[in-house]
């Protein structure tokens, strides 16, 4: 793909600390009149208890099932202790002192683009997001100047011809309740681990895709297309099935920076593929990491599993962190049909004072089950980057084959990069194979790189991009330059 | 073109270069020899800035302006080239993506347009045939897994590419074959004008024989002890540098 090389462009220099003031103050400026108000009637007080859960099933007006569902996840809950950290230092959280259920939050909207702070404006253009997509992000109306009302309808419309169902979590527990309940919890059952119980019992909101048999879809499926999907809060929760011989390429996050009040995320996602199907699931995480000096920031804790259910049919995760204080994630593949295929690739970022830990893990139950792992380290600063994988082969997975690349690359001496491969395999006709290197960026190589005219800024860049090349490859064309850019803004300042 | 004026330069408090002297004028071809560790690429690394070395004394004028005082990006977007002794491999950038953006970093610098991807692809290929490196070799990653001899002629492609006002080649003849030696001498033949330089530093008479010098310098101990025309490096390559080193100790 030279064509993505080539739109490479220099970026001048904005720390990254004053992108997050901008966006503070930004999304800080809530309408002042009226909100109060609203605060009052649609926000439960903190604290979480069964009386606190029937409350959110009963202001969501779910059906029966779902507050069942919700209630045996807080009873397994309470039965639950915080996992092991390993490499990470996490505060205490003190879960009484949240709240689990409050209205989705209005930003204030603002009549144009031209109302919109021009240092945020600058730090989009530097992302290369699209200009309707920075108007969603900044809060603009966006029906006065060009019609993306009407460039939603249209695609509601293609997808709704084609029989897919791409709506928000609640609205499906509502429409399509015998779908829902046929999955949901099914690839992540609601005691599966500490925060996917917790996720289980209060989720607020998420995506539901719907995949009919044989269908191929037609487009990228992002969840920038539900605006509503942005302010899902701290608990989302996701939910794509797709039916036999059916495609689809699910696109969740955003490039652009994400400040959010809660410190504690806890998302779930769970995807089920049928016989033949396959789902691409791309994500770009880029939540407040925190000051340079390490306070404040998101702990990011996701479960996020799928499950190749049918034969021959094959997941694939692409995920490029960059954000977070702390980030806990490891996106996984039950292989259980025969044939099936099981991929991960990722590109994992820390700098200043983050904290990540982050793998995946392939658990082979069928005949002839593939899986691959590229994952692709990058520590700079003070931070702390670690890889842990498992890859699990069952007795029953004849002829299981599993290849694992796992590279660190280290900017300065400051931070570190580990290294955690977990094999557990109970059948002797196993292939797995696991090649680990970690390298730095040489003060040599951003010598010549200089001597050639490149700044160091752009020599990082240049190298960093071109280690993770083989992940950035697998996201779709545009996300896949955005994600470019992203990754050398939050390296400025972080060498030389 | 070059000036430098008692040029003194240290690594970890050792002081490698003791007092350079040297003048380059456009139009010229200057040749440093002189035994291993005596400073040749330590004057490489300082005058293109790498901030290994410390400066302690003296001044470099390039066309006009103080050399010393630019970055080292600056100074190459100014025309200043370098072939390393030992290139650098960058695994996973292409030639392609490299060059181009050193190019429009160039470009960016003097005030110019980018060049289109079509007029890039086109001077890549003409630049190529210049100095006959394999296309195979362009479109891999920056020197990775390159053989000695084709890391040297990458470097010499590069500065086809960049069109440099001076060009310092750090014994790029070392490491080259036969056939290789003279297309890489042909190369920088072809591409020397009346306004442009080039410092070929060389422990050998061969490179002499395809790329003539005006003058050449016997660097000894941080110091050029010795400057005189093309003959001084036969004489060189007869009588080793014995000679040199005795008339420079008395
Ligand atoms: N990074 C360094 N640390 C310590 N000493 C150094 C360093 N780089 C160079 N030197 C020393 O400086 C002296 C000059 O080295 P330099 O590489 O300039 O020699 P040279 O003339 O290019 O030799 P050669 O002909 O072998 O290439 C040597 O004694 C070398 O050991
Ligand atoms: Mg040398």
């Amino acid at each position: 793909m030279p064509e993505i090389r080539f739109k490479q462009t220099i970026l001048e220099c904005i720390m990254a600390t004053e992108q997050d003031k901008l966006l503070e103050e930004v999304t800080n400026r809530e309408y002042q009149y009226g909100f109060h108000t609203d605060i009052e009637m649609d926000m439960l007080p903190k604290g979480l208890d069964e009386e606190v859960i029937k409350e959110i099933s009963r202001r969501k007006k779910e059906p029966e099932f779902m507050l069942e569902f919700r209630l045996e996840a807080y009873r397994n809950w309470l039965k639950m202790e915080s996992p092991d950290w390993a490499h990470l230092k996490i505060p205490p959280i003190d879960f009484q002192d949240m709240i689990y259920y409050a209205a989705p939050k209005k930003k204030p909207q603002l009549e144009s683009m031209d109302e919109v702070d021009p240092e945020l404006r600058a730090t989009f253009d530097k992302l290369g997001i699209p200009l309707d997509e920075q108007k969603v992000l900044a809060g603009v109306a966006v029906d006065a100047i060009i019609d993306s009302v009407s460039v939603k309808t249209t695609f509601r419309e293609t997808l709704a011809e084609k029989g897919i169902i791409f709506c928000s979590i609640s609205e499906a527990i509502q429409e399509y309740p015998d779908l829902v309940k046929k999955h949901l919890g099914s690839v992540v059952p609601p005691g599966d681990n500490f925060f996917a119980a917790l996720n289980s019992a209060v989720f607020s909101d998420g995506s539901f895709v719907f995949i009919p048999k044989g269908v191929r879809c037609p487009m990228e499926l992002s969840s920038y297309f539900r605006i509503n999907a942005m302010n899902t809060g701290q608990f989302e929760r996701t939910l794509i099935v797709a039916e036999d011989d059916s495609y689809v390429s699910y696109l969740e996050g955003c490039t652009a920076p994400m400040r959010d009040e809660n410190q504690l995320h806890a998302a779930v996602v769970e995807i089920v593929a049928l016989d033949r199907a396959e789902v691409k699931y791309s994500t770009v995480q880029n939540w407040y990491p925190g000051d340079k000096n390490g306070k404040g920031g998101i702990f990011n804790f996701v479960t996020k599993r799928g499950i190749c259910k049918g034969d021959y049919s094959k997941i694939s995760w692409t995920q490029v962190e960059t954000g977070s204080a702390i980030t806990w994630k490891y996106p996984s593949c039950v292989l259980m049909g025969d044939h099936t295929v099981g991929e991960f690739y990722s590109v994992a970022l820390t700098n200043n004072y983050q904290q990540a830990d982050t793998g995946t893990k392939m658990i082979h139950l069928g005949k002839n089950t593939r899986s691959l792992i590229v994952s692709k380290g990058i520590s700079a600063g003070f931070s702390q980057n670690s890889y842990r994988g498992l890859v699990k082969v069952s007795k029953r997975a004849e002829n299981a084959r599993n290849f694992s690349q796992c590279d660190s690359l280290l900017l300065g001496d400051k931070c570190g990069a580990h290294t955690f491969p977990y094999l557990e395999i109970n059948n002797n006709s196993a292939k797995v194979e696991h090649e680990a290197t970690t390298s730095k960026i040489g003060e040599d190589q951003i010598f010549y790189c200089n001597q050639r005219g490149i700044d160091t800024e752009n020599a990082v860049g240049l190298i960093v991009n071109g280690y993770v090349k083989e992940v950035i490859n697998q996201l779709p064309m545009e996300f896949a330059v955005e994600a470019q850019k992203l990754l050398q803004i939050s390296l400025e300042g972080s060498v030389g | 073109m070059l000036k430098i004026k008692d040029l003194h330069a240290k690594i970890d408090g050792k002081e490698i270069l003791r007092g350079i002297n040297l003048e380059v004028k456009a139009g010229e071809i200057h040749a440093i020899m002189g035994p291993n560790g005596s400073g040749k690429s330590t004057l490489a690394a300082v005058l293109t800035g790498n901030e290994a070395f410390e400066v302690n004394e003296g001044e470099v004028e390039f066309n006009g302006e103080d050399l010393l005082d630019m970055a080292p990006e600056d100074r190459a977007r100014e025309g200043l080239f370098l072939s390393f002794q030992y290139p650098v491999e960058i695994p996973g950038v292409s030639m392609t993506n490299f060059m181009r953006t050193a190019l429009n970093e160039q470009k960016k610098h003097k005030g110019e347009e980018p060049l289109s991807a079509s007029d890039f692809l086109k001077l890549m290929r003409d630049r190529k045939k210049l100095v006959d490196i394999d296309s195979d070799l362009t479109n891999r990653s920056v020197n990775e897994g390159f053989s000695g001899g084709e890391k040297k002629k990458n470097e010499i492609f590069q500065m086809a590419m960049l069109d440099p006002k001076l060009a310092i080649l750090d014994e790029t003849d070392s490491g080259l074959d036969i056939d290789a030696l003279r297309i890489v001498a042909n190369g920088v033949n072809k591409l020397k004008r009346s306004d442009n330089a080039t410092i070929l530093i060389t422990h050998y008479q061969r490179l002499l024989d395809y790329i003539e010098p005006d003058y050449v310098h016997v660097l000894y101990k941080g110091r050029i002890v010795k400057s005189a025309g093309k003959e001084l490096a036969r004489e060189l390559e007869e009588k080793g540098y014995d000679w040199i080193k005795k008339e420079f100790e008395e």
